[in-house]
């Protein structure tokens, strides 16, 4: 039982006793290059780097300026709709003068820009690929994942993919949307066969990246860390990378079968030779829709780990949150047929498919039911992480309830290419994934650049995405029942005051994604220096310094239960929290020994 | 008394659900009202589970708030059969959401036999409905109270019926034919009845992006009163031969498509412009050059992809069975009008009234016409 004064016993403890403080060894942080001459050598010694942090520092560079480009386009969609006229995107359009069709063009080019970027250049890759990267091996206690040439192989071909795909889209422009549906996009005459081309790489990148994962998970644990005894974190990392590995190739074949049949003409899709369209997009989402789960899974996972740690308190439920991410995951396979039940797909398919749909809702209630339940009886530190968990509660519960009605074949058949779905899924990908990140960064920020950013103004912003968040989204779920379509450049004036209300929530939500980016920025320059474990978390990472050294950790880190904090104790000097050694000499029991039996 | 039964349930489910008119267009079919009970019934469900987490994660956090002299309290990590039962909980009451969507969509995929029928071709950016006789119209006019059966195809890329006062969709796909049926009871509150040039009617939207004009792929859904459609369609079908040749041309050239890639302003879309092009030489593609006269513009509708003039794409559908004789002649006038040509005020070998069945041409080329897409 802990209390007020095992918390002063534990603090006097290890001032008379500095012997129980499990120690933090320092070292050189892994940001800095010894022996660097110029800038010329620091530079080489990134690019070369095998340390899966930098990798980490790179991607999450390279993602976030993906995310910039992707929230300009929105930024264009959402002007665009301000009135029901299409006026304003004119300067992006491929071709035609008539101002309006030119402006319903450059509408085209600016969702489908959106909606590409955002999918391949910044969902897909963010979490496991930033956060993932650097804080993977970290949980696992190792000093770096098992291919670390690999890894460095995925994030060039994450570059090169990028550098293709944006090149295309801002030369000759795409307007097919994200989905590359058939035969539209065999039949348009902008660059499908170049941004499916840098789509193909990206995947090879996505593949990499989860066959390392897998890999390191299985092999590189450490001893005592069995299968249940790792941090969530791991168990949703781990059953993403399971869906990389096996449903980007299903991607990769068909796109490939895009291009050869716009270059071949080998009529796989094309009625007029004997092909079907909807064959495609059968194709499309066997793997769009387990990628739906690689977008969404990292993020429960970081909440698994985040909430825990602000409620200090044992996460609920372990072994239905670890299993529930492999079952979404298997489960994600079986759904794909959700996305056509208006697409004339046979009524027997969309039965099965609407079946296995309502199954896979049943693992993310359970998670939510778990993290509220952590909740109970716990100690609620409201930092700006878990402030982030806690609106990622409210946002994820709306999309995925709103899900429900989707799943509903007769409700779909009304809902289907709405607004609705477009809110649906960004209260998703972005009220889930997204805020989901944003939780996992300014969580780990004090471990990756050793800096604590400005706690009051990182909750302003919290609040200002939250806040602009709902008011961009939600008046979209009513545009959706109401019957407005999706990919629309102009609507009719019943519709416009909703779309402005929209349009204000993203003016409210950039403001504060811009002040989030200022408070980390800010931190990096004039940062107050991080303690090891500035939230008493009881995971591996926590016990290397911060920001860690090119090796991680000095010595091996001793293995305890990820979510016991017993032994975790607020030493006010260093403004962080300091590790208690059990006195094994007078026969103390390790805190997380005692829960063990059940657990097992 | 069942249909009584089902009034009395539609109107309480009405009263006791206020939120219905805030999320919905007023229903004007006879499955819609399925429709809407799922979507309330699955809506107060999501509204249950919304507030009891919500109120949980506020009344957790107002109570367990970290301050001094407050810690966590060590409880269960786990309870077997506190997470079962969050987990079967939900399992029934999705399931019971699954088999109504499953009983709600099965109606929607079944039209029944005395269903009428009408064609939709959908291309880009208009949608032809042809009625039995061979008529096409830019709208949909449905009769009320009578099932109506849509059978579509597209002639491009795939598109999509929406009618979400009817609570209908269906994919329009090239190269099969999809189904999609209502019945229809109600007239849309803004249509005047008149069938006049702005008439209401309910909105029918293109819902599978399908390009540049996607969100001009616009239609009206025009509900006749009882008894009146059949005049209605007689009337219809016979406008051309009651029309001066050049206006027929003009509500063509709006109604089937022309305007999309063709301006008669003299800026250029797609197409090339339609002012004042008869009778000018123009070069092609192929670097030949052709004169704009009534045989070019006749192939050009026919098989447009033969001469394509010079800075263009080869991008126009065929309209090879989707005009008739007299709309093409109809075309050819207008376009004649505007390089100031002056078209006669009647087609010059009909009486003023057309008689319906007289020659037989209209009806005759219709069902060429609905045979060959």
């Amino acid at each position: 039982m802990i209390s007020q004064s095992r918390e002063h016993t534990l603090l006097e403890t290890i001032h008379n006793d500095p012997s129980r403080r499990v120690p933090v060894p320092q070292g050189p942080s892994y940001l800095t290059t010894p022996g660097a001459e110029s800038i010329w050598d620091v530079v080489k010694s990134w690019a070369f780097t095998l340390d899966h942090k930098r990798i980490g520092v790179m991607y999450l560079v390279g993602i976030m300026t993906a995310f910039l480009l992707g929230g300009i386009m929105a930024g264009f969609v959402r002007m665009e709709l301000w009135d029901g006229q299409p006026n304003l995107l004119g300067f992006l359009a491929n071709d035609g003068e008539d101002p309006v069709t030119r402006a319903q063009d450059g509408y085209n080019q600016a969702f489908t820009l959106h909606g590409a970027i955002m999918t391949f250049l910044f969902i897909i890759p963010s979490i496991p690929g930033a956060l993932g990267n650097i804080f993977l091996p970290m949980m696992l206690g190792a000093k770096d994942v098992a291919f670390p040439r690999m890894n460095l192989c995925s994030f060039y071909l994450w570059c090169f993919g990028a550098l293709f795909f944006v090149g295309a889209l801002f030369t000759t422009g795409l307007d097919t949307g994200w989905t590359f549906y058939t035969p539209y996009s065999t039949s348009t005459n902008t660059a499908v066969i170049a941004a499916t081309m840098g789509v193909f790489i990206l995947g090879f990148s996505s593949i990499f990246t989860g066959l390392n994962f897998v890999v390191t998970v299985n092999t590189m644990r450490p001893k005592g860390m069995t299968w249940f005894k790792m941090p969530l974190f791991l168990w949703g990392i781990y059953s993403t990378a399971i869906i990389q590995i096996l449903a980007t190739p299903v991607l990769a074949i068909t796109l490939l079968l895009l291009i050869a049949e716009r270059t071949l003409g080998i009529g796989v899709f094309d009625p007029s030779r004997g092909g079907d369209p909807v064959l495609y997009q059968h194709f499309f989402w066997f793997y769009s829709h387990p990628a739906v789960y690689i977008m969404i899974l990292p993020g429960m996972a970081i909440i698994s780990e985040v909430i825990p740690v602000f409620c200090r308190k044992h996460i609920f439920g372990y072994m239905f949150i670890a299993y529930s991410s492999v079952a979404i995951a298997l489960l994600g396979f079986l759904v794909w047929g959700h996305h056509m039940f208006t697409s004339t797909e046979s009524p027997m398919a969309a039965v099965i498919f609407s079946a296995l749909t309502f199954s896979v809702s049943i693992p993310s209630a359970i998670k939510v039911f778990n993290w509220t339940a952590t909740m109970y009886k716990g100690s609620i530190v409201l930092k700006t992480p878990m402030l982030y968990a806690l609106s990622f509660l409210f946002l994820f519960t709306i999309g995925g309830l709103t899900g429900l009605f989707l799943g509903a074949l007769s409700v779909d058949v009304h809902l289907h290419d709405t607004y609705f779905v477009v809110a649906h899924f960004h209260y998703v990908m972005m009220g889930g994934t997204l805020i989901a990140f944003l939780a996992g960064l300014h969580y780990w920020w004090p471990k990756m650049f050793g800096k604590m950013y400005n706690e009051f103004f990182a909750s302003i912003a919290c609040l200002l995405v939250f806040v602009g968040f709902n008011l961009t989204f939600f008046p979209q779920f009513i545009l959706g029942t109401q019957g407005m379509p999706r990919r629309y450049a102009g609507y009719e004036p019943e519709f416009q005051s909703l779309h402005q209300m929209s349009t204000t929530g993203f003016v409210v939500l950039g403001c504060g994604l811009f002040l989030c980016l200022g408070v980390l920025i800010h931190s990096l320059l004039a940062g107050k220096k991080a303690p090891a474990n500035p939230w008493g978390s009881g995971t591996l990472e926590w016990k290397a310094c911060s920001p860690p050294t090119h090796h991680n950790f000095e010595t091996t880190p001793w293995v305890g239960d990820p979510y016991v904090y017993d032994d975790f104790v607020y030493d006010p000097e260093i403004e962080g929290y300091v590790e208690v050694l059990p006195d094994l000499a007078r026969g103390e029991v390790p805190a997380g020994a005692e829960s063990e039996p059940s657990e097992a | 008394m069942i249909e009584n039964l089902l009034n009395s349930a539609n109107s309480l489910t009405a009263t006791a659900l206020p939120l219905a008119g805030f999320w919905f267009r007023e229903a004007a079919s006879e499955n819609a009202g399925d429709v809407d009970f799922l979507f309330n019934a699955i809506l107060w469900i999501c509204v249950f589970f919304f507030v009891l987490i919500v109120a949980m994660m506020v009344v957790f956090t107002a109570r367990y708030y970290a301050r001094p002299g407050h810690s966590a309290e060590h409880t269960a990590h786990h309870n077997n059969a506190l997470e079962a039962t969050w987990s079967i909980i939900p399992l029934f009451i999705v399931m019971w959401i699954f088999g109504a969507g499953y009983w709600g969509y099965m109606n929607l995929r079944t039209p029944p036999d005395s269903a009428y029928e009408v064609q939709v071709i959908g291309k880009k950016w208009n949608w032809s409905f042809v009625y039995p006789n061979g008529y096409i119209d830019a709208n949909l006019h449905v009769p009320i109270d009578e099932p109506v059966k849509l059978v579509m195809t597209s002639d491009d890329v795939i598109h999509s019926v929406f009618i979400p006062a009817f609570r209908v969709k269906m994919d329009v796909v090239p190269g099969r034919y999809s189904k999609v049926w209502f019945t229809a009871n109600k007239m849309a509150p803004t249509d005047d009845g008149s069938g006049g040039e702005d008439m209401g009617g309910f909105d029918l939207f293109c819902t599978e992006y399908c390009g540049q004009q996607h969100s001009s792929m616009l239609a009206k859904v025009i509900v006749h009163e009882s008894g009146t459609f059949q005049d209605w369609l007689v009337e219809a079908s016979n406008w051309i031969d009651k029309t001066p040749p050049a206006v027929a041309g003009e509500r063509l050239y709006k109604e089937r498509g022309c305007a999309a890639c063709h301006s008669i302003d003299g800026s250029t879309k797609a197409g090339p412009t339609w002012k004042g092009i008869y009778g000018t030489e123009e070069p092609l593609v192929s670097g030949e050059s052709v004169t704009v006269d009534e045989n070019y513009i006749r192939e050009s509708i026919l098989n447009p992809n033969a001469k394509v003039r010079a800075g263009f794409k080869p991008v126009m559908p065929s309209y090879q069975g989707q005009l008739k004789e007299r709309e093409i002649d109809a075309i050819i006038w207008y376009i004649k009008s505007l390089s100031g040509e002056q078209a006669p005020d009647a087609w010059p070998d009909l009486p003023a009234e057309g008689e319906e069945g007289g020659e037989g041409e209209a009806p005759t080329d219709g069902e060429a016409a609905a045979t060959d897409v």
